[in-house]
């Protein structure tokens, strides 16, 4: 078995509205930075996980954003899976 | 004296602050609008309970942007009072003017009710007029569990900056009479200079004998007597 | 093959369309004898919106009609405005309304109650009114045992309290019951009640041609627009996963848009205002011109939207939330602009008010003409009229049925139920059952007290009491209704929940004054379902009549019901009932727990050997079928009135209506207030258990103390009202017949800890 470590990024659906993302856009002027628009916000989730090939890892990562990290109803997600030494 | 209570988008217990304000005495209160520059002469300037900006991001986290913060802050600097409940609270800390910050409740989970308090120094204007051990008053927040490191816990006890600990019908503090899980059970902290305060219960409601609980008038007692003078 | 350049969606579209839609054969045959032509897709689509169930009530309207909707008080008749408007007294009025969002809530719990409450609220604030209190009656399945029902249960509660929390309007009160028949189709009914100046009343109507019609608040996405989607033509994979599957509510924006709402209130610069919730454009374009009778041409391109290349239709439909329709005086523009630059909100020019002129071959074309356009061609029109329920909608009578089990509920025989030999353990667990225990892991995730009006909050009443400051009166609001006694006997049921909210009311100190239902009911096309349908609207018509309280709008769900493989089983029939009372004096109301030991404690109403329906024969004896529990209805109003001189008198020091769980429920919920007990004996002419745990109504349990006896006695004997001497207040005790049942912090653990044990399992 090799340990893995997951970086997954669970981001609202692009069609959904981000009532989160829309109030800090509009926050922005009153940074002095209104050239900053279209912020939508998510969410990064880092795990480890025991699997005997990246493959396994991988699919292990995608079960766990399908049946819990993400409402995919809601959200979609990604992730990257890496070898830890 | 005069009293002043700022607006933010989405704040909502600013109407009940001004009317307990005035009921206290306070006088004729100013609406602070966020987007103005200007304190209009305010003794006293209050942070309301409310869900500024949406509390999206971070409770507190946008609206330490808005321009009236910029004029609370000098107001500070100057030795100004400040009171901040609840989001106001969380305002304040999030910009900088008390120390500490406010995580999600312990439970995760949004929580309203009576929770008993009580004052841990007297040596404020908040505190001055509090003639009883402990007092009985609401809470209503999702982020209310106060957080600070070491070095800071330890300046706070050292400059008897903490104001308020959550405690049981007794006053006895201790795990379960803190709704939520707050650092050292702090219900509320005050600045090094003694004129900026912030806590999460919420007095304003309790200062009125037809709803039953009047133990949030002695707060607003000491601070109309502290900027009287 | 050529390619044409026609718009598929502005070509005449034909009869499978129309059916794609869901619109009947005989609905297409009618739009077309009403257009005088064959409509397009984008019309079929704002028909098929319109003429929905959701819209047009087709199937309820003409049995709501048959409901009393007038009242010396009432300014607005149900179905004229948004909400009821009911007058309270020195020149202030309340709006209220209750509606259901068991659907959305069913698929995704968070948002679909979160939007629920935002829905609710606009139709308050879209009249000028401030919201000041909510209130929610939901409905589960077996949360004991279903994960699914858990899960339900966390994400509705969390979506109720985040949305409305930072609205910022208390929940004053709800009610929470829990059955399998719930478990695919939980119910979500959310209420709220405003309060507005008599003269600041905000019509939704409008008039004026060449007034300017405004858009308001968040952009138009494409929310909510799946059945037409499926409909439309040139459906592609893609444009499928360009549709949000849920709507997302940002109550941020909606506070803002009260705020503005209400600024806009104090000015006289508008014309009418509704609110965008079913149907978007489509339903507030065509009400607001409906009840002006006028017309108006729309600009769809204009709309601020929140997803690019959206179609005329898309527009038209969308149920994007937080958004408002304005009319503007022409003229006043920069006055309305400038209200909603202030909350940094969307305010956007889209139209133009016209005058009413039919349509040419029309036939039903009274009042004016809609014209929707994009990029200055016209892309849809019809008679407003043609539209809107009481106009050109279908309304339809449905066939009706005796379901075979309401024969069977009555050969119930409770003389046959045997009684426990242990009444201690039976009475506790009941404390434990999930209907009956604490829902305080429910309303502690509610804000109960921003605004600084919930006067029941330090002092608990069978009725939320919300203080009004200016006046020094106070309203009485409530949400009732068992759906088992309803499923039992549909008819009477009703009438039982109608007659527990004014007696909640009632044992508070408030004078009812007005209803508002949400309906909830399975599939109207089942004759059984619509047999239920018709007996509780005649139920609660008599109801309402009895007691002086009319019917001043509400909601209608239909199609709630659990289909398996073999069988499609409709929920309890669930006609919530939300009230308001009126306190004239604050001072004067009462509170249900008991105060001191040593006060009397009397029962009020009629004592029978009932146990019907009832939560302990359900739990304690798994028997389903009964029929609904003893109920009078005279001997039920004759009960409020009396409470109330009583209240008035100062005689009493507690009042609580005995409901779910009985005489024992009543007495320990009295008591839990304080932290007293009580030493009761029971009437040895009923069966104990009847006693302690029946349900039969018309009761209420009141605690007075021995100065006030005599006073409360020489009362009582003026009356027809039976009562007896139950006992008295002790420091902790429990005492039932000498036996003794524990203490009441024994009662307390059992009541506080049913329901946090139960939610913390995934």
């Amino acid at each position: 078995m090799k340990t893995y470590k997951a970086s997954i990024d669970v981001m609202p659906h692009d069609n959904l509205l981000d009532p989160q993302g829309k109030a800090v856009s509009g926050a922005m002027p009153n940074l002095g930075l209104p050239e900053i628009t279209g912020v939508r916000i998510g969410k990064h989730i880092t795990l480890r996980l025991e699997a005997k090939d990246r493959k396994t890892a991988e699919a292990k990562v995608d079960e766990a954003c399908r049946k819990l990290l993400a409402n995919l109803i809601m959200e979609k997600y990604s992730f990257s899976v890496e070898e830890q030494a | 004296m005069k009293c002043g209570v700022v607006i933010f988008p989405g704040s909502n217990c600013d109407e009940d602050m001004v009317q307990v304000l005035e009921a206290q005495g306070g006088g004729p209160v100013e609406r602070l609008w966020h987007k103005e520059h200007d304190l209009r002469g305010c003794d006293l300037v209050v942070l309301p309970g409310g869900f500024s900006y949406g509390d999206y991001l971070r409770s507190g986290a946008i609206a330490r942007f808005s321009p009236i913060l910029q004029e609370v802050a000098a107001h500070a600097e100057r030795g100004g009072l400040v009171l901040g409940v609840c989001n106001g609270f969380q305002v304040l800390c999030e910009a900088g003017l008390l120390p500490g910050a406010l995580l999600h409740n312990g439970g995760q989970r949004f929580i309203c009710r009576n929770v008993h308090i009580t004052p841990a120094t007297k040596r404020t204007a908040l505190t001055s007029a509090i003639a009883r051990k402990v007092l009985t008053i609401p809470i209503a927040h999702g982020e209310g569990r106060y957080h600070i490191d070491a070095a800071g816990l330890k300046r706070l006890k050292d400059g008897d900056q903490v104001l308020f600990r959550y405690c049981d019908a007794e006053g006895n503090v201790h795990e379960e009479a803190n709704p939520n899980g707050s650092m050292d059970h702090i219900a509320g902290v005050c600045n090094e200079g003694r004129n900026v305060f912030g806590m999460m219960p919420h007095p304003e409601r309790a200062a009125d004998a037809l709803l039953g609980n009047t133990d949030g008038m002695a707060l607003f007692t000491g601070l109309l007597k502290a900027v009287a003078v | 093959m050529a390619t044409t350049t026609i718009d598929p969606d502005t070509a005449p579209a034909g009869v499978e369309t129309a059916r794609k839609l869901g619109l009947l054969p005989e609905e297409f045959e009618r739009i077309q004898v009403i257009l005088g032509r064959t409509p397009n897709f984008n019309e079929l689509s704002i028909y098929s919106a319109m003429w929905s169930e959701h819209c047009s009530y087709k199937n309820s309207i003409r049995l709501l009609k048959t409901l009393p909707r007038t009242g010396p008080k009432l300014l607005a008749e149900a179905g004229q405005e948004n909400a009821g408007l009911v007058d309270i007294g020195d020149g202030w009025a309340c709006a209220f309304k209750i509606e259901s969002h068991n659907h959305p809530s069913a698929i995704e719990p968070y948002q679909g109650a979160a939007t629920g409450v935002g829905g609710i609220n606009r139709d308050i604030f879209t009249m000028g009114a401030r919201p000041i209190a909510q209130l929610n009656s939901l409905r589960f399945g077996d949360i004991a045992t279903e994960a699914r029902s858990r899960w339900h249960m966390r994400g509705v509660v969390k979506g109720i309290g985040d949305y409305g929390n930072a609205f910022g309007v208390p929940v004053l009160g709800g009610e929470v019951y829990f059955d399998p028949c719930y478990t695919t189709n939980p119910l979500v009914n959310a209420m709220s009640v405003g309060i507005v100046r008599t003269d600041r009343v905000i019509s939704a109507t409008s008039h004026g041609a060449g007034n300017p019609v405004f858009i308001v608040g968040s952009a138009t996405g494409k929310d909510g627009i799946h059945g037409a989607s499926f409909a439309s033509k040139d459906i592609t994979e893609s444009s499928m996963e360009d549709l949000p599957a849920v709507q997302v509510g940002d109550p941020f924006m909606e506070k803002l848009l009260l705020e503005a709402s209400l600024e806009l209130a104090g000015t006289d610069a508008i014309i009418g205002m509704q609110d965008m919730g079913a149907a978007g454009i489509t339903c507030s374009t065509s009400e607001m011109s409906a009840k002006g009778g006028t017309g108006m041409d729309i600009h769809l391109d204009r709309v601020p939207t929140r997803q690019d290349g959206m179609r005329a239709w898309e527009i038209l439909l969308s149920e994007s939330q937080e958004r408002m329709l304005v009319v503007v005086k022409k003229g006043r523009e920069a006055e309305v602009k400038a209200i909603f630059d202030k909350w940094d909100l969307n305010c956007v020019e889209i139209g133009t008010v016209t005058e009413a002129a039919p349509m040419p071959g029309a036939s039903a074309g009274k009042g004016g003409m809609l014209r929707y356009f994009m990029h200055g061609r016209v892309v849809a029109t019809m008679p407003a009229e043609s539209l809107v329920l009481g106009g050109g909608a279908p309304v339809y009578e449905r066939a009706v049925k005796e379901p075979a089990y309401f024969a069977e509920n009555r050969r119930f025989n409770g003389a046959e139920v045997p009684e426990p030999d242990d009444l201690r353990a039976v009475a506790y667990d009941l404390l434990a059952s999930p209907n009956i225990a604490s829902k305080r892991w429910v309303y502690e995730q509610y804000d109960t007290m921003v605004r600084t009006n919930n006067m029941s909050t330090n002092a608990p009443s069978d009725a939320g009491l919300v203080l009004l400051r200016d006046t020094g009166r106070a309203l009485a609001v409530t949400v009732d209704c068992n759906g088992r006694y309803v499923h039992a006997d549909p008819r009477k049921g009703t009438m039982i929940a109608v007659c527990e909210a004014a007696r909640n009311i009632a044992c508070s100190g408030g004078d009812p004054c007005g209803v508002t239902n949400c309906l909830n009911f399975g599939n109207p096309y089942d004759p059984e379902v619509y047999w239920q349908f018709s007996e509780a609207i005649a139920g609660m018509g008599e109801a309402c009549r009895a007691l002086g309280t009319p019917v001043t709008g509400g909601n209608v769900s239909f199609y709630n019901q659990t289909v398996n493989a073999d069988s499609t089983v409709p929920v309890f029939p669930t006609p919530t009932i939300g009230m308001v009372g009126v306190l004239n004096d604050a001072g004067k109301r009462m509170g249900l727990g008991f105060r001191s030991k040593g006060e009397l404690i009397y029962l009020l109403g009629r004592s029978t050997d009932d146990i019907a329906c009832s939560e302990y024969l359900v739990r304690h004896h798994g028997i389903r079928r009964s029929p609904a529990p003893y109920f009078d209805l005279e001997e039920e109003t004759r009960l409020h009135t009396m409470l109330l001189m009583l209240i008035r008198s100062g005689v009493l020091s507690a009042a609580h209506d005995v409901s779910d769980g009985g005489l024992w429920v009543t007495l320990v919920e009295m008591g839990l207030v304080n932290g007293l007990g009580f030493d009761i004996v029971t009437d040895s002419e009923v069966r104990a258990d009847a006693f302690l745990f029946g349900e039969g109504q018309g009761r209420a349990v009141v605690a007075v103390n021995e100065d006030q006896e005599n006073a409360f006695l020489d009362l009582m004997r003026a009356s027809r009202v039976p009562f007896i001497l139950l006992g008295h207040v002790t420091k902790a005790k429990l005492v039932v017949d000498d036996q003794p049942f524990g203490t009441i912090a024994d009662a307390r653990k059992a009541y506080e800890e049913a329901i946090p044990a139960i939610m913390r399992r995934p």
